[in-house]
């Protein structure tokens, strides 16, 4: 009998699927893992591939002790295979199928659909460690960059979890899928990574900030809609892949939570009362609060556009599949089936946004991004509650789901951020108001000089309120390798 | 209609015909008799037919080759007065759900192309003696003979009145016969189409209907006179008939079939049927005379009537099993030198009977509306004419390299003489020159790698097979792949399969198989055929047919 909870070694890979056992699996995967070393040591720069960094590493699935921390160099570390447990006598939970038992196999006649909503999850993965590959060497102090690569290697691990169900349930093509998964690569002209949000480079620290909290945020409502499969394995591994996700997010609004702190800690400091009075609060090497707001609205509408169509029949086949489900499906009240259910979706109606009912079937997208938009509207809350305790005079905001879209209803549409439609021209001379423009960006550059004594932060950020795995504020999260 | 379908039958049972010997010459009465249709409900007045009578002329025709190869000429006629036969029995028709009325025609087309090939097979002529009234499938079953003679009686005429009747179309053969084989101007051929009286006289030889028209008084004299003139010039190899006994068949409560030769295994859950074909169970024949004492007994024959009639009782009586597994299991070269020994030996009438058989019966597949897969499995023998089986099915799949705890002889595919010329395709290629259409020096590269054992590798690398899989993932894909055909539309395979297979130029064959039948079953499904209002439903009320006149 295979324990599911204590992870076993016994293997190059910490597992929970009995991989010891699995000969077939086994081969496979370790025919691909020298890929995937190749593939981690081209990608970060090498003196820190040397370095000790104070990692948490995933050992087993029981909620009440699943990680464990220490010092390891990354290219050691052990991306497992690590499932939730499973749920005895888990149902479909959603579509023709629901009330069905799970599939323990992958059912024939949805082969397909399954493997390519597994092969574009697993392309976000390595995609996003590419786009951030450079931050280390600007990295604000030793505690951010730990995060950094702690981020890293667990989406490596998220990869890792993606080759393995391609490995073990979709033969040939999967293993060839598989494969792909580094062939791609983000940025590449020859083999660009699948969703064009994850092709941009993240040029400096807040837009790192900004990308954990808004696109893993995509990312994980794609993994809590992927937990509510039918197929047992994507469902199990997806659930265990969300307790690691929450760290991500962790890492995006306290970065930009720190980020805000103290530029309005040196505006109270400094006698500053208007948050506009840019070049003054930049004077003194901290980010203004409504460049702050530009990095948000473009981070937001970006990772909006990941939801792709609001209405989409591909969804509907999904759903209906019961191959993925809804958010929290499993809490919803209704037949999972979708039948004759309506559900309201954004259209463009002579010049005006309305809300009209569309068979709730084909808007799956629609309702998995409105989800989305209040999950992601609590951290903005949160960014407010501290400015507003220091007393500067300012509120985030998150745009109009109209503004800056390139998918869906709105794109290419000249909306402001507040909704309304303008004429491109009035758009056009608005939009610096709206988005970084370059000038902000080097500026953001500039202020972006390592920092590498512990203990120690970068001018534009304060330190956290606790450290990692309740280290004091010293703490050596990172022991540089010196060449 | 949903009574299991026999196609056994013997002469003892015959209802419909009746067969009389004389020497060379055989005649065939067409006597069909009303009151024993297949099915309730309808009666087969003026010598109309149903797959009750086809399936004994086919069984007439099946005999005549191998009981009967002093027969050279068969003389096909009616056993009744003022009729030679009406045609397909049309309550029948209208009674017949879709699926069957398809299958039927099906059947009834394999029927007419097996005694039409059989001059140019073995040389056996059929001569349609045409006396009274012959129309519709009537005619088709003339028109399939090699010879047709009408007698000039000024009433007795030939007649394809489907259209102007019907609202249907002289789908077995008809159409395409009167202008692909009797070679008639198409323009004329549309006039005859519309004549629901038909054409008689001198005219339908003017025409190219039929080949001679006589006078009523001399017609059986010169009948007979042509039999024995074609008799005498005919060169056909003769001997004693071996006997068709009955095949040795259960059927299990599930629905499996279990043959000496041929086990058909059913899973209804999957909708899926699969045939495992075994490998000679007894030596090669010492000599001609070892196979003409084997009879109906010896492998090839007794493998070749098994797997007909498996194919047949899946079609007509298990239409819910979409996909058809191929599998075998025997020595390849045992099965070669079986083969080998009647390819060395076509001179001799059996040898070269069995050998055509196989023609049709491989044939009787490329044609089966089903799914079909072959799986080259260890210890497989897909070698020669079961090699065909690889490139009739839509999809192939090998296992490659050794599978844990399976200890039989590796899969290999080896090619014989067989796999290029001896068995074509209704589109007069071979199966390889189908499948490699767009390379023809991929079959010559294969002509010279015969009698070599080729792996999966090898066999895929030379196109032979769709995909290989080892052990790893040989269970998954091959399940994958079934789980997935079993949730498309029956239909839109159907389809794409039919389109698919029929690679390259058309022949007769082909227009039949595809064309004339595609036509013909859009129409079985249309309201102007066999809508509440339609000319089938309404034949025989004496009211027309009340058409929508849309044109589609
Ligand atoms: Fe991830
Ligand atoms: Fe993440």
């Amino acid at each position: 009998m295979l324990d599911l909870i204590n992870v076993s070694y016994d293997t190059q890979i910490p597992n929970n699927v009995g991989l010891s056992s699995d000969k077939r699996v086994l081969k496979a995967l370790e025919k691909w893992h020298p890929g995937y070393i190749n593939w981690w040591s081209d990608l970060i720069p090498q003196n820190f591939q040397q370095s000790l960094v104070y990692l948490r590493t995933a050992v087993s699935v029981d909620p009440k002790g699943w990680a464990k921390f220490d010092y390891v160099k990354m290219p050691e570390y052990r991306w497992g295979i690590l499932l939730a447990p499973e749920v005895e006598d888990r149902r479909i939970p959603c579509g023709e199928h629901a009330g069905q038992p799970a599939w323990q196999e992958v059912p024939g006649e949805y082969r397909n659909m399954l493997k390519r909503l597994i092969v574009i999850q697993g392309d976000t993965e390595p995609a996003s460690v590419e786009q951030q590959r450079f931050l280390a060497l600007s990295a604000p102090s030793l505690y951010d960059m730990r995060n950094l690569f702690q981020v890293n290697v667990e989406e490596g691990r998220h990869l890792w979890a993606m080759v393995y169900l391609l490995q073990k349930y979709f033969g040939k093509d999967g293993r060839e899928e598989a494969d792909d998964l580094l062939r791609r690569s983000s940025g590449s002209e020859e083999a660009p990574r699948m969703l064009g949000a994850f092709n941009e480079e993240t040029p400096d620290w807040l837009s790192f900030f900004m990308f954990t909290y808004f696109t893993d945020r995509d990312g994980k409502m794609q993994l809590e809609s992927l937990a509510q499969s039918g197929f047992d394995p994507l469902s199990r591994t997806c659930r265990f892949m969300l307790t690691e996700e929450a760290h991500h997010m962790f890492v995006g609004e306290t970065g930009v939570g720190r980020t805000i702190e103290r530029t309005c800690q040196i505006m109270t400091e400094n006698g500053i009362t208007d948050p506009y009075d840019i070049d003054k609060i930049r004077a003194f090497g901290v980010i203004d609060l409504p460049t702050i707001q530009k990095k948000l609205n473009l981070h937001y509408t970006l990772s909006l556009d990941l939801f792709g169509q609001e209405v989409s029949t591909n969804a509907a086949n999904a759903f209906n599949a019961g191959i993925k489900g809804r958010y929290m499906e499993h809490r919803l009240t209704d037949d999972h089936m979708l039948k004759n259910d309506t559900y309201p979706v954004w259209d463009f109606e002579d010049g005006k946004l309305v809300r009209k009912d569309a068979p709730a079937l084909t808007a799956i997208n629609m309702r998995l991004r409105d989800d989305y938009t209040r999950d992601a509207a609590g951290g903005v809350g949160r960014w407010n509650k501290l400015i507003a305790k220091s007393g500067v005079e300012f509120e985030m905001k998150l745009p109009h789901e109209s503004f800056h879209r390139q998918i869906g209803v709105f794109a290419g549409k000249p909306f402001d951020p507040a909704g309304n439609l303008l004429s491109q021209d009035e758009y056009d001379a608005k939009a610096t108001e709206w988005l970084p423009t370059k000038a902000d960006g080097d500026f953001i550059q500039s202020l972006m000089t390592p920092v590498s004594e512990p203990g120690k932060y970068a001018s534009w950020i304060s330190p956290p309120k606790v450290g990692i795995d309740n280290k004091p504020g010293d703490f050596e999260y990172v022991k540089l390798y010196m060449a | 209609m949903t009574k299991s379908i026999d196609f056994q039958t013997d002469p003892s049972q015959y209802h419909h015909w009746r067969v009389s010997y004389d020497g060379p010459i055989a005649t065939l009465f067409m006597d069909v008799d009303e009151n024993a249709g297949l099915f309730e409900g309808y009666q087969l007045k003026l010598n109309s037919y149903d797959l009750g009578v086809d399936i004994e002329l086919a069984d007439i025709v099946q005999r005549m080759r191998f009981e009967h190869p002093e027969v050279k000429v068969v003389v096909m006629t009616s056993g009744k007065d003022k009729v030679f036969c009406a045609g397909a029995n049309i309550r029948m028709l209208g009674g017949a759900s879709h699926a069957h009325k398809v299958n039927f025609c099906k059947f009834t087309n394999e029927t007419r192309n097996t005694y039409e090939a059989a001059e140019a097979d073995s040389g056996q002529k059929y001569i349609a003696a045409i006396k009274g009234a012959c129309a519709g499938g009537g005619y088709e079953l003339a028109l399939a003979c090699n010879h047709i003679m009408l007698t000039d009686d000024s009433s007795s005429a030939v007649s394809l009145p489907e259209v102007p009747l019907l609202a249907v179309l002289p789908g077995t053969g008809g159409l395409t016969r009167v202008t692909d084989k009797r070679k008639m101007r198409r323009d004329l051929a549309d006039v005859f189409c519309s004549l629901e009286e038909g054409v008689k006289g001198k005219r339908a030889v003017k025409w190219r209907l039929v080949d001679e028209v006589i006078a009523n008084s001399k017609f059986d004299a010169v009948v007979a006179e042509r039999a024995r003139e074609f008799a005498t010039a005919s060169d056909k190899a003769t001997g004693t008939g071996i006997a068709l006994t009955p095949l040795s068949k259960t059927i299990g409560a599930d629905g499996s079939l279990q043959y000496s030769l041929v086990e058909v295994a059913v899973d209804r859950k999957a909708g899926k049927a699969t045939l495992t074909l075994s490998g000679p169970d007894s030596e090669v024949p010492a000599s001609l005379e070892a196979l003409h004492a084997q009879g109906d007994q010896g492998y090839l024959l007794r493998l070749a009537r098994e797997l007909d009639d498996a194919i047949l009782h899946l079609r007509f009586n298990e239409m819910e099993l979409g996909l058809l597994v191929f599998r075998t299991q025997g020595d390849p070269q045992a099965f070669l030198a079986h083969e080998a020994f009647l390819m060395d030996n076509r001179s001799d009438w059996l040898a070269n009977e069995i050998l055509a058989y196989w023609k049709r019966l491989l044939k009787r597949i490329d044609v089966t509306s089903r799914s079909m897969v072959a799986l080259v499995e260890h210890g497989s023998c897909f070698a020669g004419i079961l090699a065909e089986l690889l490139w009739s099915v839509d999809r192939s799949y090998m296992m490659e390299d050794e599978f844990e705890g399976d200890n039989r002889p590796i899969a290999a595919i080896t090619l014989s003489d067989a796999n290029f010329g001896a068995f074509p395709m209704g589109n007069a290629l071979t199966r390889l020159q189908t499948r490699f259409l767009g390379e023809p020096e991929a079959v010559d590269a294969l002509a010279e790698r015969r009698g070599e054992a080729l792996e999966a590798e090898e066999a895929e690398e030379s196109g032979l097979v769709t995909e290989i899989f080892d052990d790893i993932d040989w269970d998954d894909e091959i399940r994958i792949f079934m789980e997935e055909r079993a949730s498309f539309s029956p239909d839109a395979l159907t389809g794409m399969e039919a389109n698919l297979r029929f690679a390259g130029p058309e022949t007769m064959e082909t227009r039949i198989f595809g064309r004339l039948t595609a036509w013909q079953n859009w129409i079985f499904n249309r309201p102007n055929a066999t809508g509440p209002d339609g000319a089938l439903q309404r034949y025989g009320s004496g009211v027309r047919g009340d058409y929508a006149q849309e044109r589609v």
